[in-house]
């Protein structure tokens, strides 16, 4: 399970790395959200991996999973949604103030239409 | 405490004017003056303490580990400069208030004036040589962004460039020296420091820290050959150089030199360095203040010169000049502030501080003249202003002094110095005041209002009072001073007659030597201005551009815009310093064994990285991206569940439906496919880039799960406690709203911003613009749904609508115990009605529901706060819980926690969040002529529907 966990975290890291080097807004928020997952995963894994053990207090449990990393999780769940929709609000403005989604100025690399 | 509270009170009062700028500007020199007085009365109540010879100390631990913490100490030293700063603030926020134009932004001034202040008392009341570096730096920053308020002025910025350049760098080397004195004496508390004075000056260290804390100083005090950046930073407000550069922030190195005189001063280097450099500056600033034409420039150069002559006496080492110099201090700050408001007076009146267009004020501005009359004489040393009584004891303590072997060369040049002192300040009365009328001058000078001579009147009146009776007005204070000076007790006697000694022939030899030179101005500033002199501002420019241009190229080369840039460096950095970290240690295979794989999980894992190599491939389709997404985030979810995680699920799949939403609603907006602007070549890059640090990132989180935790984790003391001490059974919501309640306090704060900020940004693009233009030409570039508000849809989201909201309220209510609570109840509730949204059309509902989001988001982080600070009447800390359990009759026993209102205030805060977001992008829809539906529903049953040829 672990190396299944492991490997799912690093191809979204990998994705999201990817999408954040294009060059037109979308892809770069697109890759913000991939980047966040896999965040997000890494710090609850990195409460090790618990299969069927509550977080919740139980006196008759014989285990609990780790209840902290779910905690910080949470939040940055929430807070990633927040800054995601403040990135597609800079890029949405962006857009319509100037009529182009690219993110960059420098004009070094030609379109090659591929 | 009361001390700390001196030094934080000019901080607290930089804060109103920046807020209250709106109220008017009264209302902003109020709030900084009420700041300023307070301050004081809290110095006046230390004063009998100090009188009596008392230090006053307060100490606040704020870094033990490093040596730096918030220790403050009051003597007599620092009294005197805690009045200084404090006073001549006062009368400068008044003047200000009437100096400045309407146009200038009042409430940036006061703001910057306060720090300054605050910036300034820290100096002079700290114990601990690291904060008093911290205030150090400050008054540097401050003071930079003082000199370049007015931003509109080349001058005003180069000047400012100057001064935090020179006077930063002197800084630096000051740390270094006080490093040094802290590690020789073995504390950084001041007051160990100064007890320390065989061992400082026994240590070879001495020498370094010496040379490295006076380099703090001069640069600070303009002292030569460091006088330069004074006079340019004269590009400044009147008000500023009033009260930096004559009153507070060029003395904070005398001051200095004075704090560290009990165990710096004594030595041959300290006598040769400081009186030399002190000596030097005071002939040289005298000398080109005489030939200045501009009032500032003069009274700038004056000012280097005096600094100097105080740097000299501080030079002696002996008690009896750090008696004149403290004296003199005083005395200075008295006539230079009331001769540069004077000046700042005749400028805003005349419209020119250039002295060659100017003279004949006397009878257009009498009650300025008189002022500068006052205060130019006592500058000069005229009997029996203040300024006449140290310059003729400064004269006795040179005549005592043997310098460089020579008994009458000191006295011969400070001679000099005071002669040239004489001459500037009978120039400045004589070409400025006296004289015929003229008839161009720029603006008719008339005397200002009260508002603008008050400060500097109330200063002549010091001058003449502190010259008459020196010794009932200041003799107590010049005593406990000198004494915290140099550690003994002080002997002070000021008086006007000292006998026909030789300092008084000195004196009359300056004064009629300043009138001959006066008579002889003009042959000689043809003289001064055929003669080759260096220009230091050339010098300074030319020294800095190659750092400029160097630091430039580096900045430009990292930074160049491109933000796919930042991210590859960042990238590339984070990954090469986590492979050298690898290759630098041992590595061993992690012990812990691996959890089994059943089938289901594996199905998960196959959707999900096929998803993602998808997303990859195809992410230039943003319609199929956010699909691919879409599945990415379920079985994200699905993880969490499948690994003991429901709080995060049931979070992750409802913030996963808002953000699919948003993303939608954008991209109506945006192109539907990315434009393919990198090279294969660069894509490869890339890809490189990214499929190694995925490589990495999975590698380290799997080496991560396969050890045990290195530390004992403090998840079992939240286990343990949750039920005990929160009254909770659900550990991950017990955390969130009590044992880590303030982080979640933060986290619904900055939720609130974030929406705050998209509905700001969607303000700013519905105003009149280019944005706003192209919204309101929009064409939409895909087809449109026949039937935008499906009936099954909107028949079945109003059904689901209650039980939707009665399922959130289940889900608030439950969170203590059980996987739930405020963060994933509001998203459920936020969903409800964005689905109303969706199904019936944006202004058909918005029209239906009273509820302002704005006023959500604020009741929320109020009522998380509210219950926060409920627990301070319980006597407790901020945001502790207190819960108990209620039984009423009907009802089986259940839990009351306050908990709950703080999950209440979560809650609030994440409806209204997410809320005000969709709403905000729906509003940019309408703009561009999204129609307004009339009826919820685009087919009506029973209504005769008109079919149109498309």
């Amino acid at each position: 399970m672990e190396l299944l966990v492991a490997s799912a975290i690093g191809t979204m890291t990998a994705c999201g790395i990817y999408l954040i080097l294009r060059r037109t807004t979308f892809p770069v928020i697109v890759g913000l959200a991939m980047l966040s997952y896999a965040v997000n995963v890494f710090i609850f894994a990195s409460g090790r991996l618990a299969l069927a053990m509550p977080p919740i207090y139980d006196p008759a449990t014989k285990g609990y999973t780790d209840p902290l990393t779910q905690a910080l999780v949470l939040t940055a769940i929430v807070i990633s949604f927040g800054m995601t929709a403040v990135i597609v609000m800079m890029a949405l403005g962006a857009f319509l103030e100037h009529g182009s989604d690219r993110i960059d100025t420098d004009d070094d690399a030609p379109e090659d239409g591929a | 405490m009361s001390l700390a509270l001196i030094a934080a009170l000019p901080f607290l009062g930089a804060l109103l004017p920046g807020l209250m700028i709106r109220a008017g500007k009264n209302a902003c020199a109020l709030a900084a003056a009420s700041a300023t007085t307070l301050a004081l009365i809290l110095l006046g109540l230390n004063a009998p303490a100090v009188f009596r010879g008392e230090v006053i100390q307060t100490r606040i631990e704020w870094l033990p580990q490093l040596g730096l913490n918030a220790n403050f100490f009051l003597d007599g030293l620092g009294f005197l400069f805690t009045g200084l700063i404090l006073g001549i603030g006062l009368l400068i926020i008044l003047y200000a208030r009437f100096y400045l134009a309407k146009s200038d932004p009042m409430g940036q001034f006061y703001t910057y004036l306060m720090l300054f202040q605050g910036a300034m008392v820290g100096i002079v009341l700290s114990d601990n040589v690291l904060l008093l570096l911290v205030f150090w730096e400050l008054t540097s920053l401050s003071s930079f962004l003082l000199i370049g308020y007015w931003k509109h002025l080349p001058e005003g910025r180069q000047g400012a460039r100057m001064a935090l350049t020179v006077t930063g760098a002197g800084g630096l080397a000051m740390i270094a020296g006080m490093l040094i004195l802290g590690q020789i004496a073995g504390s950084y508390d001041l007051s160990v420091i100064l007890t320390q004075k065989e061992a400082i000056q026994a240590s070879d260290w001495y020498l370094p820290a010496l040379i490295l804390i006076l380099i703090g100083a001069f640069t600070k005090s303009a002292q030569f050959p460091f006088h330069f950046w004074l006079p340019h930073a004269m590009a400044a407000p009147t008000p500023v150089s009033a009260y930096l550069h004559s009153a507070t922030m060029v003395k904070a190195g005398l001051f200095l030199m004075a704090r560290m005189w009990p165990v710096l001063a004594g030595t041959e280097a300290w006598f040769l360095i400081v009186s030399t450099t002190g000596l030097i500056t005071m002939i040289i600033g005298a000398k080109i203040a005489f030939f200045k034409d501009d009032l500032k420039a003069l009274l700038a150069f004056s000012t280097v010169s005096h600094l100097g002559l105080i740097t000299m006496l501080l030079g002696f080492g002996t008690e009896e000049a750090a008696v004149v110099a403290i004296f003199h201090i005083i005395n200075h700050a008295t006539f230079k502030a009331a001769l540069f408001m004077s000046a700042g007076i005749v400028d805003h009146e005349a419209h020119t501080r250039d002295i060659r267009r100017l003279g004949g004020l006397r009878t257009l501005m009498p009650l300025t003249f008189t002022i500068v009359t006052v205060a130019a004489l006592s500058m000069a040393g005229i009997p029996p202003l203040n300024g006449f009584l140290s310059k003729e004891m400064m004269l006795e303590e040179a005549v005592h002094t043997v310098w460089w072997s020579s008994p009458w060369l000191l006295p011969a040049l400070a001679t000099i110095g005071a002669l040239f002192s004489v001459a500037y300040s009978f120039r400045l009365i004589a070409h400025v005041f006296l004289g015929p009328v003229r008839d161009d001058y720029p603006a008719k000078p008339h005397d200002p209002g009260f508002g603008l001579w008050a400060a500097p009147a109330f200063l002549a009146v010091l001058v003449v009072l502190i010259g008459v009776l020196p010794m009932p007005m200041v003799g107590d204070l010049v005593k406990v001073t000198a004494s915290a000076v140099t550690g003994e007790a002080a002997y002070v006697k000021i008086y006007h007659w000292h006998g026909f000694v030789p300092a008084l022939f000195l004196s009359l030899t300056a004064v009629g030597g300043g009138f001959v030179m006066l008579g002889l101005y003009r042959p000689l500033a043809r003289l001064w201005d055929r003669a080759p002199r260096p220009e230091a501002k050339a010098i300074f420019d030319g020294l800095m551009e190659p750092f400029a241009e160097r630091s430039r190229r580096v900045t430009e080369a990292l930074h160049d815009g491109a933000l796919t840039r930042y991210f590859a460096i960042a990238t590339v950095t984070i990954v090469a310093a986590a492979a050298f970290a690898f290759w630098g240690a041992p590595y061993a295979p992690g012990l812990r064994a691996m959890t089994p794989v059943a089938a289901v999980p594996l199905i998960g894992w196959t959707l999900l990285v096929g998803a993602t190599i998808a997303l990859f491939l195809y992410h230039r389709n943003r319609l199929l991206a956010l699909v691919l997404v879409g599945i990415i985030g379920l079985m994200v979810s699905v993880g969490f569940v499948y690994l003991s995680a429901p709080d995060l699920a049931l979070t992750q799949i409802s913030v996963e439906v808002a953000t699919v939403i948003l993303l939608l609603l954008a991209l109506n907006f945006l192109p539907k496919r990315s434009a393919n602007l990198s090279t294969p070549a660069r894509r490869t890059r890339d890809a490189v880039i990214a499929g190694v640090t995925g490589l990495g990132v999975g590698a380290l989180i799997y080496a991560l799960m396969l050890r045990d935790f290195a530390f004992p984790t403090i998840a079992d003391y939240h286990l343990a406690n949750a039920k005990s001490g929160g009254g909770g059974t659900n550990v991950v919501n017990v955390i969130l709203v009590d044992f880590r309640g303030y982080d979640t306090f933060g986290e619904i704060t900055v939720l609130g911003i974030a929406a705050l900020v998209i509905f700001a940004l969607t303000e700013a693009l519905l105003r009149a613009g280019p944005a706003n233009d192209r919204l309101t030409g929009w064409i939409p570039d895909a087809r449109r749904a026949g039937d935008r508000h499906p009936l099954m849809l909107v028949v079945a989201t109003r059904m689901i609508l209650p039980i939707a909201l009665m399922v959130g309220v289940y889900i608030f209510l439950r969170g203590h115990n059980q996987p739930g609570g405020g963060f994933i109840a509001g998203l459920v509730v936020a969903i409800a009605l964005v689905m109303q949204y969706m199904a019936s059309g944006f202004a058909w509902t918005q029209a239906r529901q009273k509820i302002d989001y704005h006023a959500l988001i604020a009741a929320g982080v109020l009522i998380a706060a509210a219950c926060g600070i409920g627990a301070w009447f319980n006597g407790m800390p901020f945001l502790t819980s207190a819960f108990g359990y209620v039984h009423l009759p009907p009802l089986e026993e259940f839990e009351l926690a306050t908990a709950a209102i703080f999950d209440l205030g979560v809650f609030l805060t994440v409806v209204g969040a997410v809320m005000l977001a969709l709403a905000s992008i729906s509003r940019i829809a309408i703009r561009a002529g999204e129609t307004v539906n009339v009826r919820p529903y685009e087919i009506e049953p029973g209504r005769p529907v008109k079919i149109e040829e498309a």
